[in-house]
This record gives C-alpha cells, sequence and structure tokens, in this order.
C-alpha cells in the first residue's frame, strides 16, 4: 500500500514547489522542525486586512513535506485568515478519515503512520505563525 | 542462505525475503535468547532473591548465570561488577550518576563530535549539575575521531566519555590512545558500546576503560535490557541512582544504607527474563567465530561501499575503507531525501534501512547535512542483501532523482 505513496500525483505536487521561497517583508514568519528526521519549514505570511495576500515557505524535506507545503500555498495563499486558522485541524481530520478533496492526493498517506508529520509539518508552521499573529492582536 | 540465518527466528519460513539492514538500530534476535527468554516466562517465572522454592531458586540461579556471561563476555573481573540496565542509555546515564561526585566546579568532561545523544546530554546534564562543562574531540572528514588533537584538549579533563564506535560512519575508536591520555592526565575512560558489542565479544581489562555500556537489543537479546559495567572501586564509592528494592541493606523511615554493588545499581524487580535472555545471547555470541564473521562483514562493507560509490549521486559519510569499522554505512542520494530513500526501498525492495540524523545531530552539523540514509550489517546478512539495497537505491534514484 505505500507504494502509492510516492505515486505520480504526490511527486507532481513536490516538484512544482508551489510558494516556495521567502517573502521580502512578511507579516509574520513561522519556523517549524520535526525533531524525528530533522526537516524544517520557514512559512512566510503576508498579512492584510484579515486575509493572506501572499505566502511563501522554505522547505527543507522529504517528497511527503513537499508536497504538503505546495498545498498549503495553494489553499492559504488569497484566502482569508480565519479560513486558514481551520487548515491544520482539517488536514488531521482528513488522516485520520474524512474525506476533503483539498487533500485527496495525499490518500497513501493515512496508511503510513509514521510519515503523518510529514504532512502536518507546514500546516503545523502556518498554526504556529497564526498564533503569533492573534497574540500580536 | 547465509547458515547462520537458523540461529534467527526471524528467517523461519519467510514468504518473501527479508533484507534487514537497520542493525545498527535492532538487530534480530538469536533462538537460544528468544528460547531462553520463553523457558523462563513459562517454567521458572517467579521473582529473584526472595523466593525460597524450587521454581525460584531455579530462576534465581538463571539470572545470577546471566550476569556471569555478561561478565565472560566483556572479560570483566568480577560479576560483581555488572550492573543490569535497561539499555545502553540507562547505562550511560548511571554512569555519568557514578562519575558526577568527582567533578568541581570548572573541570571538564570530553566527549566527542561521533556521539549518539545518548553519550552527551547526560553528560551535559552532570556538567550543569555539578559547574562543569564538555569539550568535543572534533571529527576528521573519514568520520573517525581526531585524536591528533587531543593534547591541547587536555586541561582540566576529569571523565573521557566516548563510543567504542559509531552509530553513523561505522569507526571504530583507538582505545589505546584514548587509554594513554588518560594515563597522562588522571581522567577516567568511559565508553559507549551499543554498536561495538554486536560484533563479538569484548575485553574491558585489555582495552582499560574504566566503564563499559551496551544495550542487549542491538547484540541478538531482547528489548528493555542492557550492561554497565564498571571498576568495583568505581561502583562502590558512588550512591545509589534510583532508591526501591533489591538496592537496600537496610530500610527505616528515616534513613537507608545501600547494598553493595551491582545490586545498589538495580533498584526494584530486574527485567529477569530480559537479563536471562541477554545472557543466552552473548553466550550464542561468545560461541562464535567471530575471525570469520568479521571477515564477512568486511567483504559485505566492502562491497556495499564499492556499490554505493558507483552510484551517480551518492556521497558517503565516513570512510570507505573496511579496516578499522563495523558495517555500519551512512550515505546521501542527491536530491533525494533520506526518508524517501527508505519508505521506497522498503515497499519496492523489501530492504529495510533508518534514515535520519541517527541521534547524532552534532554529527550531522560536522557533514553539513540534516539526514543520512544508513545500512547497518549483522553477521546474518548476505551479498542478495547488499544486492537488494544496490539495486534498489538505483530504482530509487531514476525514479526521484
Amino acid at each position: 500500500m505505500n507504494d502509492a505513496l510516492y505515486d505520480q500525483a504526490i511527486i507532481a505536487e513536490a516538484r512544482s514547489r508551489t510558494g516556495a521561497g521567502r517573502l521580502d517583508a512578511p507579516t509574520v514568519t513561522a519556523e517549524c522542525d520535526n525533531p524525528l528526521c530533522g526537516d524544517r519549514i520557514t512559512v512566510d505570511l503576508a498579512v492584510q486586512d484579515g486575509a493572506i495576500s501572499d505566502l511563501a515557505h522554505k522547505t527543507r524535506g522529504c517528497l511527503l513535506t513537499q508536497a504538503s507545503a505546495s498545498l498549503l500555498a495553494r489553499y492559504a495563499k488569497g484566502g482569508d485568515v480565519a479560513a486558514a486558522g481551520e487548515l491544520r485541524a482539517a488536514i488531521d481530520a482528513f488522516l485520520k478519515g474524512q474525506e476533503d478533496e483539498r487533500f485527496a492526493i495525499l490518500t497513501p498517506v493515512r496508511n503510513a503512520k509514521s510519515r503523518w508529520d510529514c504532512v502536518t509539518l507546514p500546516f503545523q508552521a502556518l498554526a504556529d505563525a497564526l498564533a503569533d499573529l492573534e497574540k500580536r492582536g | 542462505m547465509n547458515p547462520i540465518r537458523q540461529d534467527f527466528p526471524a528467517f523461519d519460513g519467510l514468504a518473501r525475503p527479508l533484507h534487514f539492514l537497520d542493525n545498527a538500530a535492532t538487530s534480530q534476535i538469536c533462538r537460544p535468547a528468544l528460547e531462553a527468554l520463553v523457558r523462563f516466562e513459562t517454567d521458572d517465572r517467579s521473582n529473584v532473591k526472595r523466593g525460597v522454592y524450587a521454581r525460584a531458586e531455579r530462576a534465581s540461579v538463571a539470572f545470577d548465570d546471566a550476569r556471569k556471561a555478561a561478565m565472560e563476555f566483556l572479560n570483566a573481573p568480577s560479576p560483581e561488577e555488572i550492573v543490569f540496565t535497561s539499555g545502553a542509555t540507562l547505562g550511560l546515564n548511571t554512569a555519568a550518576h557514578i562519575l558526577q561526585e568527582r567533578l568541581q566546579p570548572g573541570d571538564v568532561i570530553l566527549v566527542s563530535l561521533l556521539e549518539h545523544h545518548s553519550n552527551l546530554v547526560p553528560w551535559q546534564l552532570a556538567a550543569e549539575r555539578r559547574g562543569a562543562s564538555l569539550r568535543a574531540i572534533p571529527v576528521t572528514d573519514g568520520g573517525r575521531l581526531d585524536l591528533e588533537r587531543l593534547d591541547e584538549l587536555a586541561d582540566r579533563v576529569r571523565i573521557v566519555a566516548v563510543t567504542h564506535a559509531s552509530n553513523v560512519t561505522g569507526a571504530i575508536t583507538d582505545v589505546a590512545r584514548l587509554r594513554s591520555f588518560c594515563d597522562a592526565t588522571g581522567a577516567l575512560l568511559v565508553l559507549d558500546g551499543a554498536q561495538r558489542a554486536a560484533h563479538g565479544p569484548l575485553d574491558v581489562q585489555e582495552l582499560g576503560c574504566d566503564l563499559y555500556a551496551f544495550s542487549g537489543h542491538k547484540c541478538f537479546g531482547p528489548t528493555g535490557i542492557g550492561v554497565l559495567w564498571g571498576r568495583y572501586d568505581l561502583l562502590d564509592a558512588a550512591p545509589p541512582f534510583l532508591g526501591g528494592g533489591e538496592m537496600i541493606r537496610r530500610v527505616s523511615l528515616e534513613r537507608s544504607t545501600f547494598a553493595p554493588p551491582p545490586h545498589r545499581y538495580e533498584a526494584g524487580t530486574p527485567p529477569i527474563g530480559g537479563a536471562i535472555a541477554l545472557g543466552a545471547a552473548l553466550e550464542w555470541s561468545m560461541a562464535q567465530d567471530w575471525d570469520r564473521l568479521g571477515a564477512q562483514e568486511r567483504e559485505l562493507a566492502g562491497r556495499m561501499l564499492d556499490g554505493l560509490a558507483s552510484l551517480p549521486g551518492c556521497r558517503i559519510y565516513g570512510d570507505t575503507g573496511t579496516q578499522q569499522r563495523i558495517g555500519v554505512v551512512s550515505f546521501e542520494l542527491e536530491d533525494v531525501h533520506a526518508h524517501d530513500v527508505c519508505q521506497l526501498l522498503d515497499s519496492d525492495h523489501g530492504v529495510m534501512l533508518r534514515g535520519g540524523h541517527h541521534c547524532a545531530q552534532p554529527l550531522m552539523e560536522r557533514f553539513d547535512t540534516v539526514a543520512t540514509v544508513r545500512a547497518s550489517l549483522a553477521p546474518y546478512n548476505d551479498g542478495a542483501d547488499v544486492d537488494a539495497l544496490l539495486n534498489g537505491l538505483e530504482a530509487v534514484r531514476r525514479k526521484l532523482a
């Protein structure tokens, strides 16, 4: 079953590098590590009028983390902060079995629990960034 | 097929090949150890040292015999110097506890960049408690301790705590050089034998170390058991680490006096079955022809290193020679993450590897990387395992790189 972990859809999503890079003047930045493997993602957000006007991520990680980071950029960028705030819980729910079209290409990861942290890492970084933003008021 | 596999139940009646190359993390259990474990849990299970019935007597004798097996395996002078622990990590934490009393503010514990976190963090904690500090022996590009630099690191060193063999590069430490350093400086020498113990019996007296720790699960025994050997005078001079049963002489409500070593360091009911099974695993190891097994391991390691070196975009960390090393090889494929390699090697090729920082983050930093792939050999591996690894890596490279 794990074979499908590396199907073409996931590889293509990782290679799309959607949102890869850094922002020149982010409103908020969060860095998140996976202590298991030392993978690291840095997420920059530009926030304007309650919306994420721009997002970039610098990802040092496996294909699954890279694919997930691309999805993060796809879904959080351009949306409002409140909707982005729900993504962390949404990917968790998806991994546990709830259908969610946005994450459909990650379906094979459901059967590889040791790799769940790989795909949640970018969304955790987003959640950390949003929490920081909220703290600042 | 490698005939030694008959000694390992993991290889009984396999439906598909088991290319197990994660032995540096945990080896497979040998048959005598598993049988000893089942025998104890079935026929002799009872607590040691307190029962007077025959069943408890058998358990106590088997437990004592296991301590003697560990003594013989290490060529230790006496069974009183053998402390059963839960593994190398507890052994090294206990070692740090035993030696920390000797540290004065400003003293130095010499560790190295090769260390597993288990032989680093306990010393960091001890240093913090005593106002001492850590200093690290650097590592060469070949992934070995840079012992040329030893003399310039000598000031105020009271303890030297290093690995006997690296869990990342496989380099075997030149203990004789460290011994003469300790003779010259008066420092005590602690060796982390977690990796080395899987490669045959040892001689702590010849090594000249003061404390030596290893775990059972890496040398064909069960999980949850390990050994700390220590010079008796060192064990006898320190207070207990954990309090409880087994480790006392007399207890009143106000205070207690403590049992002599090794019991002082074995609070509570020990992992009896684990210890007995470890004893059986060490007996098994002592019965092997390690000249032959060592030659086999070097041959396979050489085949692996040659194959990796000819794989485009493959970077090997550490020496590529087969001398003064154990069969542990770390490498990276260009543009392919270590965990992606490991996942595909398992799912598509049945090869079990380890990917990550191997609990050696300072060494990863030294090599300017985050995670490597590691393949590690045991006596039951053979050429088919190495070929499956190399063919699998070539396939992954074509798929992902």
